[in-house]
């Protein structure tokens, strides 16, 4: 039951395919620059018939061309333009077709225009000056949405089986995680995921931050299905959001929460752990709403738990505190985030693999990297659950400070 | 899984015991709310003899928490075993639902 983890690995298999499918991008912008460098930069994926683009200066302008080519599948608009801006756009666009996807340009840090971007239905966003890279991530992320969008929508009208609906929410799920994992002389990150067939809702993500910090958030949401999909992927865009405006964790999951309490008549939930890492003192600043406590690993093998901070699931209800707190990664110490994948899964007796063979996992000698404390942990898992059937996504996002930062 | 209810007046107990996880989450939910009546000022929910909670059912908590605010009536836990007065601890929903030792303190707080 256990297929390859969904990881870094996932770009080799998209290269593989070979018949491209084809999506037109409308992108909007006033800066006349911007049409000859989007078609210089995006030459490779022009030429290979995945993306055609088309034009538009403002909002006006690109709600003309909505009108007259129905063939277009996303937008990534600019905020400020003339005439008519990029959030009266979204709003405009929400109302003329909401199977459309749109990716939204802001200033960096710009968390009040971010923020309302989302709440008119902005997908995702990415921020100035443009990185021509980033965004072709994003545009990837914003595409595999839609298709599965469309397949649950199709799904919908066939009434086919439940299973569907959840092959069509895992897919969604896999269109949310990061595609690299940053890594320096001074540190490592690496995750992967296993999803499981019925249940699950994990995520993870690894955001750049100023000055060099870096941002990583594990999280589970509550149910299954599209819905939870659903859920799970403004969680990690208000997330994103949030990050990138605010620096204090303890913060972040106070608006992060405040946001996603707003008509949860659904009353789903995430416990998610958000920290802080700043690679140049080895500081791992978090804040926890709800989530399992990550383990530290140390060079010796031996294991420490983060220790405990105030918080509650994030969605359940507006107002909450969460209280922050932070440690200090030794050269060489290793931090595995996890969900309750990983320490409930359960063998065919119906034991736990539990926090205590987690934490012995690396007895006598630590990791020697990220990649490979993620992959023991997953081999360690596989072994212990033997031939009993998975009944939860196993998920694990590593940060390992290097021997000689 | 499995839920007994009793009344004490204006206030219900339910027992639940077993397990209550994706699997049976929405049995739970039905349970409960067919247990629950308008008139309840209080509900306390024994989990003496629960085993395990996933988020599914911590979810149902929730739902049932917020409807009973809505006819102004609270939900308390008590008798929580050791696991799930962990579960009750890391997610925080012990902020949602506060926790008593026993039966009889839960049901002195619903007097008070």
């Amino acid at each position: 039951m256990f297929g390859s983890p969904l990881s870094g690995r996932r770009e080799e298999a998209m290269a593989e395919s070979e018949e491209v499918e084809s999506y037109k991008i409308l992108v909007v912008d006033d800066e006349p620059d911007v049409e000859p460098l989007m078609l210089q930069r995006m030459r490779r994926h022009i030429r290979s018939g995945r993306y055609s683009f088309v034009f538009a200066q403002n909002g006006i302008e690109a709600l003309e061309v909505l009108d007259r080519d129905p063939d277009i599948d996303m937008v990534v608009s600019d905020i400020n333009m003339p005439k008519m801006d990029g959030l009266t756009l979204l709003s405009q666009i929400a109302e003329l077709n909401p199977d459309l996807r749109a990716v939204i340009v802001s200033a960096y840090g710009d968390m009040k225009n971010i923020r309302t971007a989302m709440n008119r239905g902005a997908f995702d966003f990415v921020t100035k000056p443009l990185d021509f890279d980033d965004l072709q991530v994003t545009i990837e992320r914003t595409l595999e949405n839609i298709k599965a969008w469309k397949a649950a929508l199709s799904s919908r009208d066939k009434l086919v089986s439940l299973q569907r609906e959840l092959d069509v929410a895992n897919q969604m799920q896999k269109s949310i995680l990061p595609m690299e994992f940053p890594s320096t002389d001074e540190f490592e990150t690496f995750g992967s995921m296993e999803p499981a067939r019925n249940v699950g809702g994990d995520f993870y993500d690894v955001v750049q931050l100023e000055a060099g910090q870096i941002g990583l958030a594990i999280a589970d949401v509550s149910d299954k299905g599209v819905p939870a999909a659903l859920f799970m992927m403004s969680s990690r865009t208000l997330l994103k959001g949030t990050a990138i405006g605010l620096g204090e964790p303890s913060k972040v999951l106070h608006e992060v929460n405040n946001l996603l309490a707003e008509d949860n008549e659904s009353a789903m939930f995430v416990t998610l752990l958000y920290a802080v890492y700043n690679p140049a003192n080895g500081r791992f600043w978090y804040a926890n709403g709800g989530h399992n406590l990550p383990v530290i690993f140390h060079p010796d093998g031996s294991s420490t738990v983060l220790p405990y901070t105030q918080g509650l699931a994030l969605g359940a209800l507006p107002g909450v505190d969460y209280e922050e707190g932070e440690i200090t990664l030794a050269p060489g110490d290793t931090v595995v985030l996890y969900t309750d994948g990983v320490t409930e899964a359960m063998d065919l007796e119906k034991e736990e693999f539990g926090m205590e063979r987690l934490r012995a996992l690396f007895a006598g000698e630590g990791p020697t990297s990220a990649e490979s404390a993620n992959d023991a942990v997953f081999a360690a898992v596989r072994e212990f659950v033997g031939e009993a059937p998975q009944s939860d996504d196993i998920t694990c996002l590593t940060l390992r400070r290097g021997a000689r930062a | 899984m499995e839920l007994k209810s009793t009344r004490e007046g204006s206030n219900l107990i339910v027992d639940v015991e077993g397990r209550v996880d994706g699997t049976n989450a929405m049995d739970f939910q039905a349970a409960l709310e067919g247990a629950i009546q308008q008139s309840d000022q209080g509900v306390i929910m024994d989990m003496g003899e629960l085993q395990y909670i996933s988020s599914a059912g911590l979810r149902v908590i929730l739902l049932v928490a917020k409807s009973l605010q809505k006819q102004n009536a609270r939900l308390l836990g008590c008798s929580l075993s050791e696991s799930v007065r962990e579960i009750f601890a890391i997610s925080g929903f012990d902020k949602i639902v506060p926790v008593y030792d026993s039966r009889e303190e839960a049901l002195r707080e619903l007097q008070d």
